[in-house]
């Protein structure tokens, strides 16, 4: 009665092997690397690339170990950091500004294994150093823009009807307009309702003054706010770009919040710098008197800038435009040639000092140029057509979808839609991550030793059983980590040991239940069987309430914590199937084919 | 080899108002050291800067002091961290310094003045993020408590349910106590630990409570707390040997984790502790004093004695 079917002792060798290869990774370590990735979304990692790095290490007689192409990234690993440091600097020179160069570590595991997708586990920043913000947006400026950006339109809107009023002003989160009598109002308000149907309007009578209130609608402020995240990202990845940083993350938390996690970063003075710099943008006039003279310098009264393509070119000092006066620039389509094209929203200022600008400029080249770290590039230089007016804008020409996207991005991006305040740090040095690492493993070993010793003085072979399966438990962990590629973090080490302790505890009730069964007089047989069996019901209502905890920290628990609740709960899924099913494997195939059992080493 | 070779049933509930005397002593206790003395909240709470910094020799704490009074931070808590030669330096949340620029300040500071300080570790916590950390806390408090009384009660019975979590929660607020009474910081990691604590105490409650039911079904002439004494003492010994191991990995955790484990290691064997006397010795009575009885598992007898019939 304690034998298993063939195809279960199948699936638990299939199970093991499958751990025992995931686990392997874990056991190579890591070798240093550098990876290069395009610094923007219109720039691919290729093959073409790869042939690019692979012959500028050649031509500096860098050998690295191996160079590939992973996903939108190029990696080469070294045997030595001082090769990496070289290759670094040789990569980052010789690649310029269109590629981010950054040091890494790649584990070493052999290709078969990397092929697998078999990799070591993905540790936190607290196991391998680095730094932890949580930034907060500020809403309440992303609305006081937005509604101050409309109060100009407003009045510019109004003044191009020709519809008297006496002033439009901001209290809080509602725009009053004052009008001299009730027929400007009803003009006006048909006027405005038609333009800004973001805005719920009322009238409101207030002695001589016929006022109209906007307000902004519910689903557009939440929709602004939105934005604001969004470009905060945006704005948040391309700065990060520049500290090379090999895996940076960058994400939303909540509906406010961006989490920004840069391992390996120690110097948390320029991270801060560079996460918190304003980026700008000018519009100006080609200088099209002047040629452009690579390395001379610029004349009088101009500024030479490089365009994307690395041409040179001549632009006034005079800034027609900054960017402040941009609403919104979407990415679509030319109307008539249907080519991608870049729709920019200027506000009420900004458009008239464009239509101007253009009207006076017809036939002539004009530069958008952005400027970061105080070095301006330019975007786009297009000719102006006609006179444009209305603060709607139209970039196109020599642009492909991507290309489009990028600088819809880059216009709405160059600076940050909202404040935002660091609200939260953790910095760990690389030496205490490595410190981690060692008190997290040794805690782990000694544990697990102590608790070995034990079970097999006790449990006798039942107790040799019980610790093979509990070996078997640690490896499935430790590979579904890595499987998944779950954050570890040295609260997720401790959630290893812990779960380790309390998963004994379904051997320990099986061998119990078995002692006890034994005492009752119950053959050696019946004894294995009543003992599995009976105490199986208990292991799992016991498992469950451990799983409701585990559950509920996940949800609840954030950075280290869920790491601890991850592996709380795989963990105990895992000791479900090693501590019943492998447990019992081992125990039918010793005892389990002898018709007649006369004694069990179980102590 | 075997510890408990019981012969006959310990008498455990006839013990109950002792038992219950010293829970309710305890747990006073407890609610009294949290009352007045209140947790020692961790900056994960509390919100301010943490700093743990590392020196080449032994580090000169009044000097490190004086170095972050000329930069106006006075009210700092300065002191060793494992060793002599870390510092940890703890900064409590003021409105007038710009929060996530002072490590740097610091780190320049101390810099400046011996060359060897190596910044280990820098938390800064801002006041908004501990508000939601307490609040989510409590949360899944919450969650827990209701998801395993629900769970027992559909297991079991509501009156299991009711007497495990009581039990449990009770295991909770003396852990809190202990915290509170040694002033040990109250992290985020423990927090963890003090849930975890929750849903793996249950286990030993649940243990016994199957026990319980099988003993219904099985002696069915005996009375109640003859049923619940002799499921005690049946699983006393699985009890203490998976506790022992349990807290042998905690042990390990608690002397060699370092200082960041050590309280969550703490929280751990102060709740494996109690979770085995309250489990036992609490959950237990309060079973009784709710009246559980036969009846309640009634339903079962009923089919087996219809199938019985010829």
């Amino acid at each position: 009665m304690n034998q298993y079917p063939l195809w279960k002792y199948l699936l638990i060798l299939v199970a093991l092997l499958a751990g025992l290869i995931y686990t392997l990774p874990n056991f190579f370590g890591e070798s240093p690397a550098v990876q290069v990735s395009p610094s923007r979304s219109s720039l691919k990692a290729d093959a073409a690339l790869l042939e690019r790095v692979g012959n500028i290490l050649k031509s500096a007689s860098l050998a690295p170990d191996m160079t590939e192409l992973d996903g939108n990234s190029i990696k080469a690993r070294f045997t030595d950091t001082d090769s990496q440091l070289k290759a670094k600097d040789i990569l980052a020179g010789q690649l310029g500004e269109d590629y981010v160069v950054a040091l890494n570590l790649l584990p070493r595991s052999p290709h078969w294994l990397t092929s697998l997708h078999a990799l070591p586990m993905y540790l936190g920043l607290d196991l391998r150093g680095g730094v932890h913000f949580l930034l907060q947006v500020d809403m309440n400026a992303a609305l006081t823009k937005a509604l101050e950006a409309a109060n100009g339109d407003i009045r510019s809107a109004l003044r191009e009807q020709n519809i008297a009023y006496s002033g439009v002003t901001r209290d809080g989160k509602i725009l009053t307009v004052k009008f001299r009598d009730a027929g400007a109002r009803s003009k006006g308000e048909t006027e405005i309702k038609q333009r800004f149907n973001d805005y719920t309007l009322t009238d409101k009578d207030e002695g001589s003054e016929y006022l109209l209130l906007a307000t902004l609608k519910p689903e557009a402020e939440h929709r602004i706010q939105e934005s604001a995240v969004q470009q905060n990202l945006v704005t948040l990845r391309n700065r990060v770009n520049e500290l090379g940083v090999a895996e940076p993350v960058i994400q939303q938390q909540g509906a406010d919040r961006v989490v920004v996690q840069l391992p390996g970063v120690q110097d948390t003075a320029r991270a801060k710098d560079i996460l918190g710099r304003t980026a700008t943008l000018e519009v100006r006039m080609v200088d099209e008197t002047h040629q452009a003279t690579a390395g001379g310098a610029a004349p009088f009264g101009t500024d030479m800038f490089k365009d994307r393509e690395g041409r040179t070119l001549v632009v006034k000092k005079q800034v027609i435009l900054t960017g402040e006066r941009i609403n919104d620039a979407q990415p679509g389509f030319d109307n008539r040639t249907n080519e991608p094209a870049v729709h920019i929203n200027l506000d009420g200022v900004g458009a008239r000092k464009f239509k101007e600008a253009t009207r006076e400029n017809v036939g002539k080249r004009m530069a958008i140029i952005l400027f970061e770290k105080g070095k301006g590039e330019i975007i786009t230089a297009p000719v102006i057509r006609e006179e444009i007016g209305g603060g709607r804008v139209q970039i196109s020409g020599q642009m492909n979808t991507v290309e489009a996207q990028d600088t819809a991005l880059l216009l709405r991006a160059g600076a940050l839609a909202a404040p935002m305040e660091i609200i939260e740090e953790r910095t760990i040095g690389p030496s205490l991550g490595a410190d981690n690492i060692a008190r997290g493993f040794d805690s782990t070993k000694i544990g697990f030793i102590l608790v070995a010793i034990f079970m097999i003085t006790y449990y006798l072979m039942f107790g040799t059983i019980s610790v093979l399966a509990l070996g078997a438990n640690l490896l499935f962990l430790v590979a579904l980590l890595s499987m998944m590629q779950a954050t570890l973090t040295l609260p997720g080490m401790a959630g290893i040991a812990l779960t380790l302790g309390m998963a004994i505890d379904a051997n320990v009730l099986i061998n119990e239940r078995i002692r006890e069964e034994l005492r009752n007089g119950v053959t050696p047989q019946a004894a294995i069987h009543a003992g599995y069996d009976r105490a199986f019901d208990t292991i799992i209502d016991s498992n469950v309430t451990t799983l409701i905890a585990g559950i509920a920290l996940f949800l609840f628990g954030s950075g280290p914590i869920k790491g601890f609740a991850v592996v709380l709960c795989l963990g105990i899924l895992t000791s479900m199937f090693s501590a019943v099913l492998i447990s019992r494997a081992m125990v039918n195939l010793i005892y389990g084919r002898k018709a007649r059992l006369a004694k069990v080493a179980i102590g | 080899m075997e510890f408990f070779r019981i012969k006959h049933d310990i008498p455990f509930m006839s013990y109950g108002r002792y038992t219950t005397a010293i829970s309710l002593v305890t747990f006073l206790f407890a609610v009294f050291f949290l009352a007045t003395k209140g947790l020692n909240f961790g900056v994960d709470f509390t919100g301010g800067t943490v700093m743990e910094v590392h020196y080449a020799q032994p580090a000169d704490l009044p000097k490190v002091r004086e170095q972050l009074a000329t930069i106006g931070l006075q009210d700092t808590l300065v002191q060793n961290f494992g060793s002599s030669h870390d510092v940890l330096i703890q900064i409590p949340l003021k409105q007038n310094l710009a929060g996530a620029k002072l490590s740097d300040q610091v780190m320049e500071g101390l810099r400046k003045q011996d060359a060897s300080a190596e910044m280990r570790r820098v938390e800064f916590v801002g006041p908004q993020v501990g508000k939601d950390l307490i609040e989510n806390g409590e949360l899944a408090l919450l969650l827990v408590s209701f998801g395993i009384v629900g769970y027992l009660w559909l297991r079991f019975e509501w009156k299991f349910g009711l007497s495990a979590i009581i039990a449990n929660l009770h295991d909770v607020v003396i852990i809190l106590g202990f915290f509170s009474f040694f002033q040990w910081e109250f992290s985020l990691s423990v927090l963890a630990a003090v849930l975890a604590v929750l849903g793996y105490s249950v286990n030993e409650s649940v243990v016994v409570f199957d026990r319980i039911r099988e003993n219904f079904h099985k002696m069915r002439k005996a009375e109640v707390s003859e049923i619940i004494d002799n499921a005690i003492t049946r699983t006393m010994s699985r009890t203490i040997i998976t506790h022992g191991c349990t807290q042998m990995m905690v042990g390990a955790m608690l002397f060699l984790g370092g200082e960041t484990l050590h309280y969550f290691a703490m929280a751990l064997t102060i709740g494996i502790l109690f979770s085995i006397y309250s489990s036992v010795l609490v959950a237990s009575p309060l079973l009784i004093l709710l009246g559980v009885s036969r009846a309640d598992f009634i339903k079962p007898e009923k089919a087996e004695a219809e199938q019985a019939l010829p």
